[in-house]
């Protein structure tokens, strides 16, 4: 732990909004508007992994297309290495995106069919106007290579592959440039246990030859555990708790995040093990509930939860926490 | 044999000998071979296995529902209390389906039907197989949204499904499958699709009918943490076969099969003290074999490391007695080498 002290920060988000404007229900009506992120701070220290976790619709997605500029914020500040994105223009972003890739979730729809595999990977090399024909082949190569594929597999197309080489695909096109940031969106959740194993061991070793930062999105409490540096956890737009990961994982606070931690089924957990249930869904983002989001669910509710926002508050050293209270056994 | 008999009427389900074939361009494909096992009363079967292996073909060849063509069952039995779902005339199966044989599917959306209502559908379904009025299936639809513990299923029951939730969607495909208390339930990667905190209510849902009903469930998963929380005894299938059956615990302490124990091996899981970090995680080397050209000997063959010469021959299916087997010459007794 020791040794990243000294490291400074990539990537700087500050208060980060998202909003989206839904069609309006009738002439006369107010649009109703998703808080799809709801004022989101962390930074990711150069060469580390910051693991976003959270349930579908609790905004860790968007969050992570944000910052590429894929969406449009509508608050707050994103500093990538000294550089505010939120106030660059389209073509001041362009360069800019040749730092910063994505890796998205599925590997199946995330390639053109109609492109060889070798072609997709020269892409982003083509597009940025990088290098001589030659030049580029041979990045390609290299690329190939460097995630495990082939050379004689660039002339195929990626019906011709399996899940854990089309992911393999995304993430040599990922690299192509050189990047320094890449926001791996779920990249294992739609793939087999084995060949996970295949491509988180990938992604660690590039993390590591390449000194690369990543923001790892993912719902897998498990994936996250094994490779993040630090969690953050969301629920309905906002992190509700964000430590470090042995700290997290060994002493979570927020009720969200230990009810979380015990829905995870294990290979023991047919052992009779005390679970904490959540009763219900996730509330409608659209329709938030008053006080703390997670009051709805949450068996510790009191009267307070409904009427004040609980902030982000560091509870101990590095532990941040979004909640009223101290952790209730 | 005394023991033999005794157990014999709670069995509810026999599968022998279950065969799949498919017919792509002029080409048999046999996608499924030799599949066998049993279903005790009450009892939880999980079936694990990668995508591919013919987990998800063997329930459907339960139902017969095998897309056909271009797919055939080729060959087994399907007894069901005595009776060869296989050899059942077609109105006599679908009478079957739903009454004593269900299913639930692994995406609630796209298994519901978008421009009816729920209640439309479960009414539907119940009037299928029971001789009653639309007031009283309208009444026996509420009452099972009730027992899936859906909030308000006097107002839910109006509403379409893409007003529902994720959790509440399979909610309602669970309550659509127990219309007629059915003796077997398979669930085909039943929260696949779902959030980790949904997962857990599902399956405590499911452990709950089971109790109630005494329900045979066959979960079929691709996470051994669902098996490992649900099965009494699992089966793990790889490119068609069933290559190691055991009771829940001998397959997790003590896998037999190579690729089982890879399988084992390569789950990740939350560890307490949190070990582990970035550390390289065992691979099985190579991809799943191509079913259009198999090679001869055990399908696994190529991506074992234990594997010998012995491996270019097809192994049998060892049993090890008390409904322990495994398909792999390791567990060969008779083998001096």
């Amino acid at each position: 732990m020791t040794q990243h002290v000294e490291t400074s920060s990539l990537l700087e988000v500050e208060d980060l909004k998202v909003h989206f404007r839904l069609k309006r229900e009738n002439w006369f009506a107010e649009p109703s508007i998703v808080h799809a992120v709801d004022g989101v701070s962390f930074d990711i220290q150069r060469g580390q992994t910051l693991g976003l976790v959270g349930e579908s619709g609790c905004g860790n997605t968007t969050t992570g297309r944000v910052l590429l500029g894929l969406v449009q914020s509508n608050g707050g500040q994103i500093l990538f290495d000294g550089t505010d994105l939120s106030s660059v223009s389209t073509e001041d972003m362009f360069p800019l995106r040749e730092r910063m890739q994505i890796i998205f979730q599925d590997p199946y729809s995330a390639l053109n069919p109609r492109q060889t595999a070798g072609e997709i990977v020269m892409d982003p090399l083509v597009v940025h106007k990088v290098g001589s024909v030659k030049e580029r082949q041979e990045r390609v190569e290299e690329l190939f290579a460097l995630v495990g594929l082939r050379k004689n597999q660039q002339a195929l197309y990626p019906h011709q592959f399996s899940g854990g080489q089309r992911q393999r695909i995304c993430i040599a096109r990922a690299l192509a440039l050189n990047p320094q940031f890449i926001v791996c969106d779920e990249p294992v959740s739609a793939l087999d246990v084995a060949i996970q194993a295949q491509i988180l061991n990938l992604l660690c070793r590039l993390q590591d030859e390449l000194n690369l930062t990543y923001l790892f999105i993912s719902h897998d409490l498990a994936v996250i555990q094994h490779i993040c540096d630090e969690v953050a956890v969301m629920y309905l737009g906002v992190i509700v708790e964000k430590a470090d990961r042995k700290s997290l994982f060994e002493n979570p606070r927020h009720p969200y995040t230990r009810a979380l931690l015990s829905a995870v089924l294990t290979s023991s957990s047919g052992d009779k093990v005390e679970r904490i249930r959540l009763q219900g869904d996730i509330p409608n983002p659209i329709n938030k509930p008053s006080g703390c989001r997670f009051r709805t669910r949450c068996a510790y509710s009191q009267e307070i939860c409904s009427q004040v926002e609980p902030t982000l508050e560091e509870k101990s050293p590095g532990h941040w926490e979004a909640c009223h209270f101290e952790t209730q056994e | 044999m005394v023991d033999n008999i005794e157990s014999e009427p709670n069995t509810v389900l026999r599968v022998s000998d279950l065969g799949v074939d498919f017919d792509v361009r002029g080409q048999s494909i046999t996608v499924l071979s030799n599949v066998c096992f049993s279903l005790e009363r009450g009892e939880t079967l999980g079936i694990i296995g990668e995508s591919g292996c013919g987990k998800s073909m063997t329930a459907l060849a339960l139902l017969r529902m095998v897309p056909s063509p271009p797919g055939k069952i080729s060959s087994g039995e399907v007894l069901l209390n005595g009776e060869d779902l296989l050899k059942v005339s077609k109105q006599q199966m679908s009478r079957l389906r739903g009454k004593e044989i269900s299913m639930i599917f692994q995406e609630p959306m796209t298994s519901l039907n978008p421009v009816y209502t729920v209640g439309n559908q479960l009414v539907e379904t119940i009037q299928q197989h029971l001789p009653v009025s639309h007031a009283k299936a309208q009444e026996q639809a509420i009452e099972l949204l009730r027992s899936v513990q859906i909030p308000a299923p006097e107002q839910r029951i109006k509403e379409y499904p893409h007003q529902l939730s994720g959790g509440m969607r399979q909610r309602v495909m669970i309550a659509m499958a127990l219309v007629c208390d059915p003796k077997v339930l398979i669930a085909d990667e039943p929260t696949t699709a779902l959030d980790v905190t949904i997962q857990a209510q599902i399956f405590d849902l499911l452990k709950e009918i089971q109790e109630r009903n005494k329900t045979s469930i066959i979960l079929i998963t691709h996470d051994f943490g669902a098996v490992s929380s649900m099965a009494d005894r699992v089966i793990v299938m790889y490119a068609g076969y069933k290559i190691e059956e055991g009771t829940l615990d001998e397959i997790r302490n003590n896998p037999l099969h190579p690729y089982t124990q890879g399988l084992l091996r390569s789950m990740l899981e939350i560890k307490p003290d949190s070990s582990g970090f970035r550390e390289t995680l065992p691979e099985i080397p190579g991809t799943v074999p191509d079913l259009r050209n198999r090679q001869p000997g055990c399908p696994f063959g190529p991506r074992c490391t234990k594997a010998t010469a012995k491996c270019l021959e097809m192994p049998p299916n060892f049993d090890l007695g008390a409904k322990r087997s495994v398909m792999c010459w390791l567990a060969d007794k008779d083998d001096t080498g």
